[in-house]
């Protein structure tokens, strides 16, 4: 019950943090809307005839996948910001277990990404894609599971990393990639060799991947776009999840203690 | 309540020890300080104790745990007041406070202060007034002064009664009377719960207030007892005397069975005389008298002043 409580107190401090950080919410809404706006819609227009299908709505449910992975994998990083403003001596000074503290910490940011991830649905609605109330339904639990997925990719990452200049420097190698490895504006179906196995070892591919399983598996129409069946996704993304969480918390901790 | 045992860490790639095995020992209730120039090795020892840090070699426990074995119960017994102030500035002096309440399950969480349990919302109501920040409780850190902060992080450290309150200089960074205050509120706060406090600092005056104290440089221990033993181990009083007739002298002060050394001027030990009582009993004519009574605050300088005194003004390593 203690530690139930513990996660709880973690998260909502991540929920209060967003709600009072006016900057990071007008960051965090409008990238992905012209991600969506801008790309989705020239894309369409210019090479959504030789795709065969729809750009802007593959692009949209990238972006939307990205998003929420991204932004739960970031906001876990910024425990490392709580360390060097001296808050972390707080948290770790503390009786509950170090993977409370990292699974609140994955809870509260998750939460925190799921306010994105309703506007950015909003936003798809108001330029056109299609969304039909089964689809929304569908979107719903994947967002959670990306969202947490995410979080966890950020535990290990957090884990090897020593300061926040380390998590700047490192960010336009481990996420940028990750876009076009991922496939969030660029179909990866005819990948080969070295770029496969790159996107193959990208965990944000199967994040995306999943949402395309949630989105066109509701519209049977066009049934190619998906790479892998949603329950390959889900048992990689299961399967990752507790790898990251078990050895990024044992290597953070170690980390923390052993200095 | 607390042993420390022959305690070394070596932090890593680094060449020489933090702490080089040092040992103490602090009994339940009382005031104990950790006296040392900056990067003495005050922090680190306040590090592991507080078990945020691995020690290298030797032993610690308090109230009887290990400080490695049984971390999670250690830390529910400790409460620890930062060198560098360690609050959420995105929440409110309230919401740091539940925040920590929870972490160490005094209460279970509840979303806003209203919803909290009324022993709770009690204690942070008389904490928040003892250190003097009643009206100020609900507003965000962000408004807050260095005082108003440490004073909450009091209030924050002491909600879940711990049975050793640990405080790293808790006074740097703070003016005077902000300083004074805070004293006033910890002898109050001991007088109320007998909440044994151990503090470090690198001020004298901070620590000669302590029960006891223990005082570190380079990571060993230079001294250690109450502040009257430290003295009597650190302050040599003497008295230098001299004559045209030197070999009279000697004589006499031999005869006299005082602890003289030197060939001239003579350094006579006063090991508790009076300089009045010594020069009474010399009959030899002296045309050299010099008294030597330095208090504590020279002999910690003698001690420490190595790392030249009046360099101690930047933050602790």
């Amino acid at each position: 019950m203690h530690e139930v409580s513990a996660i709880m107190a973690m998260a909502h401090r991540d929920l209060i943090k967003l709600l009072r950080d006016r900057t990071r919410l007008v960051a965090d809404f409008a990238f992905p809307l012209i991600f969506i706006g801008v790309l989705g819609t020239t894309l369409q227009s210019g090479f959504g005839d030789v795709a065969g299908f729809d750009l802007l709505t593959f692009v949209f449910t990238g972006v939307l996948a990205q998003t929420l992975w991204q932004s739960a994998a970031l906001g876990v990083i910024s425990l490392i910001e709580d360390r060097e403003n001296d808050f972390s001596q707080e948290i770790f000074v503390s009786p509950i277990s170090r993977y409370s503290i990292i699974v609140g910490k994955v809870l509260g940011e998750s939460l925190v990404a799921l306010p994105q991830g309703i506007a950015i649905i909003v936003f798809g609605l108001v330029i056109g894609v299609q969304l039909s109330p089964l689809v929304l339904l569908a979107l719903v639990p994947t967002i959670i599971v990306v969202t947490l997925f995410g979080g966890a990719f950020g535990v290990i990452v957090l884990s090897r990393l020593p300061n926040r200049r380390a998590a700047t420097q490192i960010f336009p190698f481990i996420m940028l990639p990750q876009f076009f490895l991922a496939g969030i504006f660029n179909p990866i179906g005819n990948l080969e060799g070295p770029l496969e196995i790159a996107s193959r070892i990208a965990p944000m591919r199967y994040a995306v991947d999943l949402m395309r399983n949630a989105y066109y598996g509701v519209h049977p129409d066009v049934i190619d776009v998906p790479l892998e069946a949603p329950a390959t996704n889900l048992a990689i993304i299961g399967v990752l999840f507790v790898v990251f969480v078990a050895i990024g918390t044992a290597l953070f901790v170690r980390a923390e203690q052993n200095r | 309540m607390i042993q420390v045992d022959r305690l070394v860490k070596r932090y890593k790639k680094a060449e020489r020890n933090a702490v080089d095995g040092i040992s103490f020992d602090v009994r339940a209730g009382e005031f104990f300080a950790l006296l040392g120039p900056n990067g003495a090795g005050k922090t680190t020892t306040i590090s592991i104790l507080t078990t945020t840090l691995a020690p290298t070699d030797g032993t610690a426990t308090i109230d009887g745990l290990d400080i490695v074995r049984e971390a999670s119960a250690v830390r529910r017994r400790v409460g620890i007041i930062f060198q560098r102030p360690s609050l959420d500035r995105n929440l409110t002096g309230e919401e740091n406070v539940r925040f920590h309440a929870v972490l160490y399950g005094v209460c279970p969480y509840a979303p806003s202060h209203r919803l909290m349990p009324e022993a709770y919302r009690r204690q942070v109501r008389e904490l928040a007034d003892i250190v003097g920040i009643g009206a100020e409780i609900f507003m965000p850190i962000r408004t807050y002064s260095g005082g108003m902060s440490r004073k909450l992080e009091i209030v924050r450290s002491l909600i879940h009664r711990p049975k050793v309150l640990f405080l790293d200089e808790p006074t740097s960074g703070l003016d005077s009377p902000s300083r004074r205050s805070l004293w006033t509120y910890l002898e109050r706060i001991r007088g109320q719960s007998n909440t044994t406090i151990v503090l470090t600092t690198h001020y004298l005056e901070e620590a000669e207030q302590a029960d006891r104290i223990c005082i570190i440089d380079q990571g060993r221990v230079v001294s250690y007892g109450t502040p009257a033993d430290i003295k009597a181990d650190l302050v040599e009083e003497y008295v230098l005397v001299d004559a045209v007739d030197r070999p009279a002298l000697r004589a006499e002060l031999g005869r006299l069975r005082l602890p003289a050394s030197g060939e001239g001027p003579f350094r006579v030990e006063l090991d508790g005389r009076t300089t009045h009582a010594v020069l009474k009993a010399i009959d030899t004519p002296l045309n050299v008298v010099q008294t030597h009574m330095p208090t504590l605050e020279d002999a910690y300088l003698g001690i420490v002043g190595r790392t030249e005194p009046g360099s101690e003004v930047s933050a602790d390593a």
